[in-house]
């Protein structure tokens, strides 16, 4: 009954315990973990709960309106943005704390030595694009 | 939809069509996928060819799916198919049909999300598609949570006295998930409590229906052409719908007349003051306030609390309202708007604004977000 945006980033969450980077990694581990969160999406497919998902490619530009019959500006990237989004997730959920707990499992993919990598994902409510017919 | 049967028509026989599948022995899950394939059958061909007996073709469509779904489940498991023979029709009413649809579909085992879905497909007669695109989710992912669902209720024991308040609940969701997609869901909601009413008999019935109409007659003042909200202070009541209060009063006395107050018929007596009133100035407050004094009375709610609030503002001004806000949680959803409108009623500009402010930040819809930012700005712009 409500959306919520789960958002993973490159850059700007706070950096986990014992966190290993993925090009430190195996590429057993790196397969296990691109099949634990296709698994995720398959079964938030099956529980009627997923509604999107989509990756984003690290690199992308800035841009920006210059004035009438001007090319628009574009600059970036910029290596030292501090806040970079990976890919997110959209669920359709009953409850914030199913939100929350779909949230923790997708952190608890595997990654070196198979253990979970207790990524922070953001989780974001969407709003209604209406309002409720007793407001 | 040709000359034969509109589409709300078709609708309608879909329950009908569901009880007489399980009267014929389908169990409640394969009955209402059956009926589903044949109401998207129907919605294809009937433009073209329009059936001489909407309700009979419906049937024969698809209890032939169910045969052939049932068939090649048999087949399957090599098991034998016994439709029909082991469960002898019993007699029962289109009445109790109809209500044992309605509580198998709300039933307290599912999740508010899942029975939503499956009420307003198998009670609702809408496609998968058109549930899918009012709830903005793919429409795999609603066919997966209707399909889950009805696995949960299609065994279930059903207690027709203490679950029509699950029905309700789940009829007051549908009102108030509103619109999007080409189906109007507070129509809808509305369709599907006239005839719980007229099923039931029951008071709140009546009073969940009186509420509806109440709400829905002020729908085309609600907001602007532009989707922006209007606030019941500012709404042109020539707008208001007056047949639909006429009658949503009309439901409502009768149902107050047999003495057996509940939330439905309370929140409707107090959706009638207002629509009793020509402006905001001119609403009786004072019984608005009783009212919610009932409300609270029977649900012990925060929410209606903290709507009462706003009532005992109006009625004997703001620092009254403030006072009765003050033992409410911070953390409701809407407080700050609450406490900004009260601030404001009260006089205090400066504090009202910056709670507008926080309200906005706090707001669930985007018109909602919109009018506190509105309603924030135009308080630092006279300060």
């Amino acid at each position: 009954m409500a959306r919520y945006l789960l958002l993973k980033h490159y850059r700007g969450a706070p950096t986990p315990e014992g966190f290993v980077p993925m090009d430190g990694w195996t590429p057993e581990e790196f397969d296990d973990h691109v099949q634990y969160m296709r698994d995720f999406a398959e079964k938030l497919r099956e529980t009627g709960e997923f509604v999107g998902e989509q990756a984003l490619a690290p690199e992308g530009r800035w841009v920006r309106f210059d004035g009438e019959g001007r090319p628009p500006v574009t600059d970036g990237p910029f290596a030292e943005t501090k806040d970079l989004i990976a890919g997110y997730m959209v669920i359709d959920v009953d409850s914030e704390e199913r939100a929350y707990e779909l949230a923790a499992e997708l952190s608890a993919a595997p990654g070196k030595d198979g253990r979970p990598i207790h990524e922070w994902l953001e989780v974001r409510p969407c709003l209604e694009a209406t309002l409720p017919a007793d407001a | 939809m040709g000359a034969a049967i509109d589409e709300a028509s078709l609708r309608d026989l879909i329950p009908q069509v569901i009880a007489v599948l399980r009267r014929r022995g389908a169990d409640f899950a394969a009955a209402e996928d059956a009926v589903q394939e044949a109401l998207v059958k129907a919605l294809e061909v009937w433009p073209a060819d329009p059936p001489q007996d909407p309700r009979a073709w419906l049937v024969t469509v698809a209890w032939r799916r169910f045969l052939d779904a049932a068939r090649s489940a048999s087949a399957r498991r090599a098991r034998e198919l016994r439709v029909g023979a082991s469960e002898a029709p019993a007699e029962v009413s289109g009445h109790d049909d109809t209500l044992e649809l309605y509580l198998r579909c709300a039933h307290p085992s599912l999740t508010p999300s899942s029975a939503v879905a499956l009420t307003l497909r198998a009670v609702g007669g809408l496609t998968t598609r058109q549930i899918a695109e009012a709830y903005l989710v793919p429409e795999a992912t609603m066919a997966q949570r209707i399909s889950r669902a009805k696995r949960t209720v299609s065994e279930v024991s059903l207690d027709r006295r203490g679950a029509l308040g699950t029905v309700l609940r789940v009829l007051y969701l549908v009102f108030n998930a509103g619109y999007s997609g080409d189906v109007d869901l507070s129509q809808e909601a509305i369709r599907l409590a006239r005839r719980l009413h007229v099923v039931t008999g029951h008071p709140e019935a009546a009073g969940l229906l009186a509420l509806m109409l109440l709400h829905h007659a002020r729908r085309p003042a609600r907001t602007r052409s532009d989707g922006t909200l209007v606030p019941l202070a500012e709404q042109d009541r020539s707008l208001w719908d007056t047949p639909l209060v006429a009658e949503g009063v009309a439901v409502l006395q009768a149902a107050l007349a047999r003495d057996r107050l509940g939330e439905y018929q309370a929140q409707a007596a107090i959706a009638a003051l207002h629509c009793d009133a020509r402006s905001t100035a001119d609403t009786d407050w004072v019984q608005v306030v009783g009212w919610y004094d009932e409300l609270v009375a029977l649900t012990d709610s925060p929410v209606h609390r903290l709507n009462r609030a706003v009532a005992v503002g109006e009625a004997d001004g703001g620092p009254a309202g403030l006072a009765a806000l003050e033992p409410l949680d911070p953390r409701l959803p809407r407080y700050d708007a609450v406490a900004a409108y009260l601030h404001e009623l009260a006089g205090d500009t400066d504090r009202a604004a910056d709670l507008y402010a926080a309200a906005a930040d706090r707001a669930a819809s985007i018109p909602e977000r919109d009018h506190l930012t509105r309603q924030s700005a135009r308080l630092r712009s006279v300060t």
